[in-house]
Order: C-alpha cells, then sequence, then structure tokens
C-alpha cells in the first residue's frame, strides 16, 4: 500500500541536537562535509566517525533507522565499491583473474569511498531525522536571505518547499483512493509489456493532475484570502534564534575541521 | 440454498506487524441475498469502507473467507478479476477518478476493461447513461465541462454499465442538494428493481437509509453492532446514539410522543408517520 | 454602524468560454447583514450561494452594483486588505485550505502576513486553537486530523487574524456527522461569545436552521427571508425550488394534508413531539 511509504522522515525528539537552530545544523552539516573530503588518513576519518557517532548518540535516533534509511542507496554503494575494488592500480597484487586483478590499494581504496558515502549519507539523515521540514526550510530561508539582494526568490522557493512538503501525504493519499476506484472498474496496472503499462497508468495521472491542479487553485485563493501578499512585510511566529548550546555546537565542528586540517598538514 | 453473498469471520489488519497496526475489521460475518437493499451506517473508522473493498476483492483478508454464489472469491486469480466486474464499487466523490475525452468513453472504460464485444460495450454506455438520465448529446462532449452532479451521475453510470449483480456505494449523495440527493437515489433502486441486482450504500443521512433499506448494517469499532430491518435496528435508539450516530428526525419525535403518552411504536418514514397519526386522530375522532 | 456586509443592486456574471453565452448569476440582489448576527444563506446547487460568498472577500467583484464589508466597497483595490483582515473565509475542502505541515504554524499563516509581532503572533494562535477547541493537537501533521478536526483548524486560522466576520463557504459538506456537529459547534459559539458576525452558506436545513436568520437563494434571487422558522414554515415554497423543509416541518405540513392543522415552525424534535401531542390528546 502507497499509505506505507514513510515521508519526511523526521522523528520529534528533545535532544540537544533537535534543539539546535536548523541554521546551526545546516552550517555543521556542510563543515562536517568538507572535514570528511579533507581527511586523507584513517586517523582523521577516525576523528569524524568519533564525531558523527557522538552526535548520533546524543539525539537518540535508533541506529535501525539509518539502516533503513541506506536500503535505497545499496545499489550505489556496491557500484561504488566495486568499481574501485577493481580499477584501482596497485603494486600488491592479491587476486588475479584473467586480465581483472585485485590490488590491496584497490581494497584500501573500496573500502574507503564506500565509507565515505555511508558517513555523508548518515550525516545529512541525521539533520532530516531531527529537524521537522519547516524548520529546515525556514533555516535554509534565513541562511540563503542575503542572495536576495541579487533578486533570487528565496522566500517564494522556500514557501514552495513547504507547500509540497504539506500536499505530499495528502496526494499520495488521492493517488490511493484513485488506482482503488480504477482497479474496481477492472483496470489492471500489473499485466502487459512495458507500453501496455505505461498506458495504464493515464487512467490514474489524469484525475490526479486535475485534482493537483484544483486544490492549487483552492490553496491560491485560500491564501489571498488569509491576507498573503509574498514574502515583503511578513513576520514569523517562530523566530531562529541562537542558544548557548549552538555557539558550543559551532565551536565542536569548528575543532573538527581544524583537527583534520592539521593531520593533513602532517600528511596523516 | 447458497446465499449470494456470504462473509465469514472476516478479519482485517492495517500495518500488521508494526507499532501502528490497527485491526480494522474483526470477525465479521454475514450474508447478502440477491436484490436486497442493504444500509450501512457507522462513523468514520468503523470499518465500513474496509468492508466494501474486500467485497469485490480490492484487499485480501488477514482471515476469514467471503463466498460469491458459494465459491471463494480468492480461489484462484480468474476469480478475483471476475470479481471485480461482478461486484461493482462507486467511492465517495466518484466524480474525480473521470478522465477520458468524452463522457461516452469513460462510461466504456470499465465494460472495456470486462474485454466485451463493441455492440455490447455501446449497449451498456447507452443503457447506463439513460439509468442516471444523461442525455445522448451528454455522451459526446467532455466530462470536465459538466456540472458537479452530472459528473456524479456520469462516474456511476461508468459503474452500473460493468452491470454487477451487487453495487456498492460509499455516500453517493454527499455533497448534493435534496433535489440531487432524491434524483440520484431513485436511480440506484431503478438499476436495482431492473437488474434484481443487490445494493450496498454507506451513508451517513439516516433518514435516506432508513427509507431506502430492506435491511441496514451497523458498524461500530471493527464489527457488527447490529444487522437488522430498519425497524429492529431503530428499536436500539439509545445504542445507535452511544456510538455516535444520529437516528431519523421523525424517530425522535415518535420517540418523545411515546414518553408523553401517545401508544404509538417508533416510525422512521414520513409514509409511516403520517399513517400512525391519522389513525391516532381516527380512533380519536371516533371515541 | 452596525451593518456588517451590505450588498447592493449586485450584477454578476461569469463570462462564456468561446462562443457560448455569459452565465448570468446575479441581476439585481440585495442583502444586508447586521453585525453580530448569525446567518444562513440556504440554496440548491447552482443557486449563487458561493459566488456570493466571493464577493464578500474581493475574490470576485460585481459586475454592477455594489458590495460593502464594513463601509468598505470591496471593489476599491486600496482596500482589499483591511476588507480580508474583516472577513475571514473558509471553504468547503478543509484539505485545500491549509498551509503549512504542522497546525499551529498553519494557524500562524495569517497573523504572519498581517505582519504582526512574533510574541503577539503566539498569543494569537494559541487563544484561537483554544477557541476550536484544537490547542492540544497544536504540533500535529493536519494530514493525519479527521475532517472535523482539519476544519477547526482552518476557522483557528481565520480567527486568529481576529475578523469581525467569517465568511463559511459549506463548510461541512465534506463532513461526517461527527465532523459537521463540532464545526456547528464551533461556529455557534464563536458567534454567541465573540460576537463574531457569521454567514454561514450551507444545503443543509438542519444546519440553517440553527441560524437567526435564513436567507434562501434561488437563482441569484432572494426567495425566503427571516428567521428559520418563517422560513421553513414555506414548505411548498421550499419544494417548489428543489429544497426541502427540516424532517419535523415536513410532517407537520404533510400532516395537514390529512385534516390536521398544525403550525409549521417546530424545527426541534421534541418541540414538533410536544405540538403533535397537543392536537392529538383526547
Amino acid at each position: 500500500m502507497l499509505k506505507d511509504v514513510t515521508l519526511g522522515q523526521f522523528f520529534p525528539g528533545k535532544s540537544v541536537i533537535h534543539r539546535l537552530d536548523p541554521r546551526t545544523k545546516l552550517l555543521i552539516l556542510v563543515g562536517y562535509i568538507v572535514a570528511l573530503f579533507l581527511a586523507v588518513s584513517w586517523l582523521s576519518y577516525g576523528v569524524v566517525f568519533v564525531f558523527l557517532a557522538v552526535s548520533i548518540a546524543i539525539s537518540g535516533i535508533p541506529l535501525k533507522s539509518f539502516f533503513k534509511g541506506m536500503k535505497p542507496l545499496m545499489f550505489i554503494l556496491l557500484f561504488t565499491g566495486i568499481l574501485n575494488l577493481f580499477f584501482t592500480q596497485g603494486e600488491t597484487v592479491l587476486v588475479q583473474i584473467w586480465t581483472i586483478s585485485i590490488t590491496l590499494e584497490g581494497v584500501i581504496r573500496a573500502f574507503f569511498m564506500v565509507f565515505r558515502i555511508l558517513m555523508l549519507v548518515t550525516g545529512t539523515f541525521l539533520l532530516t531525522y531531527t529537524t521537522s521540514p519547516i524548520a529546515l526550510t525556514d533555516g535554509l530561508e534565513a541562511l540563503l536571505s542575503p542572495l536576495k539582494k541579487i533578486k533570487l526568490p528565496v522566500h517564494e522557493l522556500s514557501m514552495m518547499m513547504c507547500i509540497a512538503l504539506r500536499f505530499i501525504p495528502t496526494l499520495v493519499e488521492e493517488t490511493d483512493k484513485i488506482m482503488s476506484a480504477q482497479k474496481a472498474r477492472g483496470a489492471d496496472f500489473e499485466s502487459g509489456n512495458l507500453v501496455q503499462r505505461v498506458k495504464a497508468l493515464v487512467p490514474i495521472l489524469v484525475p490526479l493532475f486535475i485534482s493537483a491542479f484544483r486544490r492549487a487553485d483552492e490553496l491560491a485563493t485560500a491564501m489571498e484570502c488569509r491576507c498573503y501578499q509574498g514574502g515583503d512585510g511578513r513576520t514569523k511566529m517562530k523566530l531562529l534564534r541562537m542558544h548557548g548550546c549552538d555557539y558550543g555546537s559551532f565551536l565542536v565542528a569548528a575543532l573538527l575541521i581544524t583537527a583534520v586540517c592539521v593531520l593533513r598538514g602532517f600528511g596523516l | 440454498m447458497t446465499p449470494f453473498i456470504e462473509v465469514k469471520n472476516l478479519t482485517h489488519k492495517y500495518s500488521a506487524g508494526t507499532p501502528f497496526e490497527h485491526t480494522a475489521l474483526d470477525d465479521v460475518s454475514f450474508s447478502l441475498e440477491r436484490g436486497e437493499f442493504i444500509g450501512v451506517i457507522g462513523h468514520t473508522g468503523s470499518g465500513k469502507s474496509t468492508l466494501m473493498q474486500h467485497l469485490n476483492g480490492l484487499l485480501k483478508p488477514d482471515s476469514g473467507e467471503i463466498l460469491l454464489d458459494g465459491v471463494d472469491i480468492w480461489q484462484d486469480k480468474k476469480t478475483t478479476r471476475q470479481t471485480r466486474f461482478r461486484v461493482g464499487l462507486v467511492f465517495q466523490y466518484p466524480e474525480y477518478q473521470l478522465f477520458e475525452e468524452t463522457v461516452y468513453k469513460d462510461i466504456a472504460f470499465g465494460p472495456k476493461n470486462m474485454g466485451l464485444k463493441a455492440d455490447e460495450i455501446d449497449r451498456r454506455v447507452k443503457e447506463s447513461a439513460a439509468a442516471v438520465g444523461l442525455s445522448d448529446e451528454q455522451l459526446t462532449v467532455s466530462p470536465f465541462d459538466l456540472s458537479g452532479g452530472q459528473k456524479r451521475r456520469v462516474a456511476i453510470a461508468g459503474v452500473l454499465a460493468m452491470e454487477p449483480e451487487l453495487l456498492i456505494l460509499d455516500e453517493p449523495t454527499a455533497g448534493l442538494d435534496p433535489a440531487g440527493r432524491e434524483e440520484i437515489l431513485n436511480y440506484i433502486d431503478s438499476y436495482r428493481k431492473a437488474k434484481h441486482a443487490t445494493i450496498m450504500m454507506v451513508s451517513h443521512s439516516m433518514g435516506d437509509v432508513a427509507r431506502m433499506a430492506d435491511r441496514l448494517i451497523v458498524m461500530n469499532k471493527s464489527k457488527i453492532a447490529l444487522m437488522d430491518t430498519p425497524a429492529e435496528v431503530f428499536r436500539h435508539a439509545d445504542e445507535l446514539v452511544q456510538m455516535g450516530l444520529n437516528i431519523p428526525v421523525l424517530t425522535q419525535v415518535f420517540m418523545k410522543l411515546k414518553q408523553l403518552g401517545l401508544p404509538v411504536e417508533p416510525v422512521y418514514t414520513q409514509a409511516q408517520a403520517v399513517k400512525a397519526l391519522t389513525a391516532l386522530k381516527g380512533g380519536n375522532a371516533d371515541a | 454602524m452596525d451593518k456588517a456586509i451590505s450588498v447592493e443592486h449586485l450584477k454578476f456574471a461569469y463570462p462564456g468560454v468561446d462562443d457560448t453565452p455569459d452565465i448570468v448569476v446575479f441581476e439585481d440582489l440585495n442583502l444586508q447583514i447586521k453585525q453580530g448576527s448569525f446567518v444562513a444563506v440556504l440554496g440548491g446547487n447552482g443557486c449563487g450561494k458561493s459566488t456570493l460568498a466571493k464577493h464578500f472577500n474581493s475574490i470576485l467583484l460585481p459586475g454592477g452594483g455594489k458590495v460593502y464589508v464594513y463601509g468598505m466597497d470591496t471593489s476599491d483595490p486600496e482596500k482589499l486588505i483591511a476588507i480580508r483582515r474583516c472577513t475571514g473565509m473558509v471553504f468547503q475542502n478543509p484539505d485545500n485550505q491549509i498551509v503549512a505541515n504542522v497546525v499551529e504554524e498553519d494557524v500562524a499563516f495569517g497573523p504572519e502576513n498581517l505582519g504582526i509581532a512574533s510574541p503577539e503572533i503566539r498569543n494569537r494562535v494559541d487563544r484561537a486553537l483554544k477557541q476550536v477547541g484544537m490547542y492540544s493537537y497544536r504540533e500535529h501533521a493536519p494530514h493525519l486530523l479527521s475532517g472535523g478536526q482539519k476544519q477547526r483548524v482552518a476557522i483557528a486560522g481565520v480567527i486568529a487574524m481576529e475578523p469581525k466576520c467569517i465568511v463559511l463557504d459549506e463548510p461541512t459538506a465534506m463532513l461526517d456527522p461527527r465532523g459537521r456537529r463540532e464545526v456547528m459547534d464551533t461556529i455557534l459559539k464563536l458567534n454567541a461569545e465573540k460576537g463574531i458576525t457569521v454567514v454561514l452558506i450551507t444545503h443543509h436545513m438542519d444546519e440553517a436552521a440553527q441560524a437567526q436568520r435564513v436567507v434562501v437563494l434561488h437563482q441569484g434571487k432572494v426567495a425566503a427571508d427571516g428567521t428559520p422558522r418563517e422560513v421553513f414554515s414555506q414548505v411548498e415554497l421550499l419544494h417548489s425550488i428543489g429544497l426541502a423543509a427540516p424532517d419535523t416541518a415536513e410532517l407537520c405540513w404533510e400532516l395537514n394534508k390529512h385534516g390536521f392543522d398544525l403550525p409549521l415552525g417546530s424545527l426541534e424534535p421534541d418541540e414538533c413531539a410536544q405540538i403533535l401531542y397537543e392536537a392529538l390528546k383526547v
């Protein structure tokens, strides 16, 4: 059933990480990614790993959720691993089959690449798991607001994101309903060749699009009725405010980057 | 004799095995005969929709079975698909499922999926369009150019064209004005009489179901709380109120009259009320 | 000035598509609504009641005549925001008027647009949610609420803007009986306790019966206007325009054809029973 699809994987909680300002979390994520790409040695990877592990522990998000989220990425991970495993040139040949050889360098490189992607994705998950979508859009809007000066529609973009997030569950439910109704009229989505299957989607997509346009139209009217006139002169109920723990987190993140840089300087 | 439809110990759980597990149907059993008009009442979340979707094989029971003319509808793939055509399902706000360029094509969608011949499809489209009061000229227009009430009729015709032996409707009159409501109800009842079909209608309008139905199914907390003739069901007025359901206004009036000491039995339609009260007045005049 | 809304000689037509003629809705409609009153506008599908509602909020502008909202001309673009601050709108489909994916954020949307200071928005949001009985749901996602709850959130979103008048366009059409009751109770409470003018567009007789005044529209004209009692006594008139009176009035009317002589104004079951009892007791 489509209803079982989990969307917006926010896990509400009260941990320090949950309470951080979304801007802090976004900036630290950027710093974390930079550190991850600067890391070159076992030791520096270890430092970044410890930072991530401690953050996850503080957040109280069960590890299981991270593994679950990782599932759709399995293919990419496997692909990256195998590619690096077979196509890295090296001295120490471990296995030689016909013209393909697996080298020690290849094994190490494959491990690092997969590890790096895993860390990258896990870090991003930690952000989305601990930050409500609305806080995330607010944070993004605030961080990007200097770009308004160069006429980038920052408010409009974040409003659109917000509305999209709001309507995803509604449209998923609607798709489910339309599918059931067309199935009840004998529509068959499961058999036939590709062309037939694509054709079978028409009875779902047409009503879905019509409904989405109708909703958009009604929503626009409702928003106008509530005096919406774009971002100018708008205030916010929840102001983003930095607290002590935000500054503390910045300090930790700065330490992380410095540590990785210093280690890199020493060639580690 | 085997009943037309027999539901035996039907149980269905959503999100089974997760913390969100929710039993939508709990050991439900009943049977229906051909030509019956069944009203289904119960508040949102009582399991009505889940039950409806089981009867034409859209949902698979977790346990229990559904027999159509004595045959389990999940016996094999062919039987399940055949059930979709024998049991028609009209969802709430069916007009939101229209998609074809013309009314004709949209009504023909179901019969086409059944693999019928062109002339048979044509006959069915025309017959079912007429059955819901659509004119021949309207068949060639786009369904999206019609009014809300007309779209609703097109959608219902789309299911009638499959000539189901059991027709299930989820609040077919929702959002219509009294005149529109009356028309739709009449079309449904005419279809029942013409095809000797069984009708199952979910409705929140107690007056409507009470007047139309031979028997009522009252759903409460995933179970069938009551299943009987309207007269018997509305005798349990207090229980219905406890389930968060309304009782027909006229039944309320008669309950009050009885309380005031008049020798009346609860009624639920206007005709019954008028009959009972004129009889009473006549009796008084005689005395 | 105690007039909330004043419709004077309103003319309106939807333009026809391609070469089809315009669809005329109003030719000369007149209607006054008093501040603090609860008025139900009743009519069948296509009688123009929703079109009328859209004139109260400058969503549609008169093709002729005038509509004044608290003395402000709705066709004056300068007054647009002031008008929308005074009269809030609640629509039929609760899903299509909720903007945010957290209840309290949605209620805050209106006040935020008005540029109100943050602490004051917080106060208004909390107050509005308490008034509609949805305060404990303030951190919920709207799509997980029932229809009645969603509609109450929508109402909270409007009253957080502190309007003097609320126009509700068939707010219960998509709800089950429980949801309808929730919404009706909320509306009645707002009208009684806060003195907010309520204009309820509906085709449910029993809802209209709870208003102080019922205006029946038919083909763009006022077909009946008065207290629920006065309006619902005109059973023949209602039938002639595709409407029905509440079941109680219908019963008395039918009985009168069978030799009874009953007043038609009784709307509550108990009251109707009392009248019947008086007529029948020996």
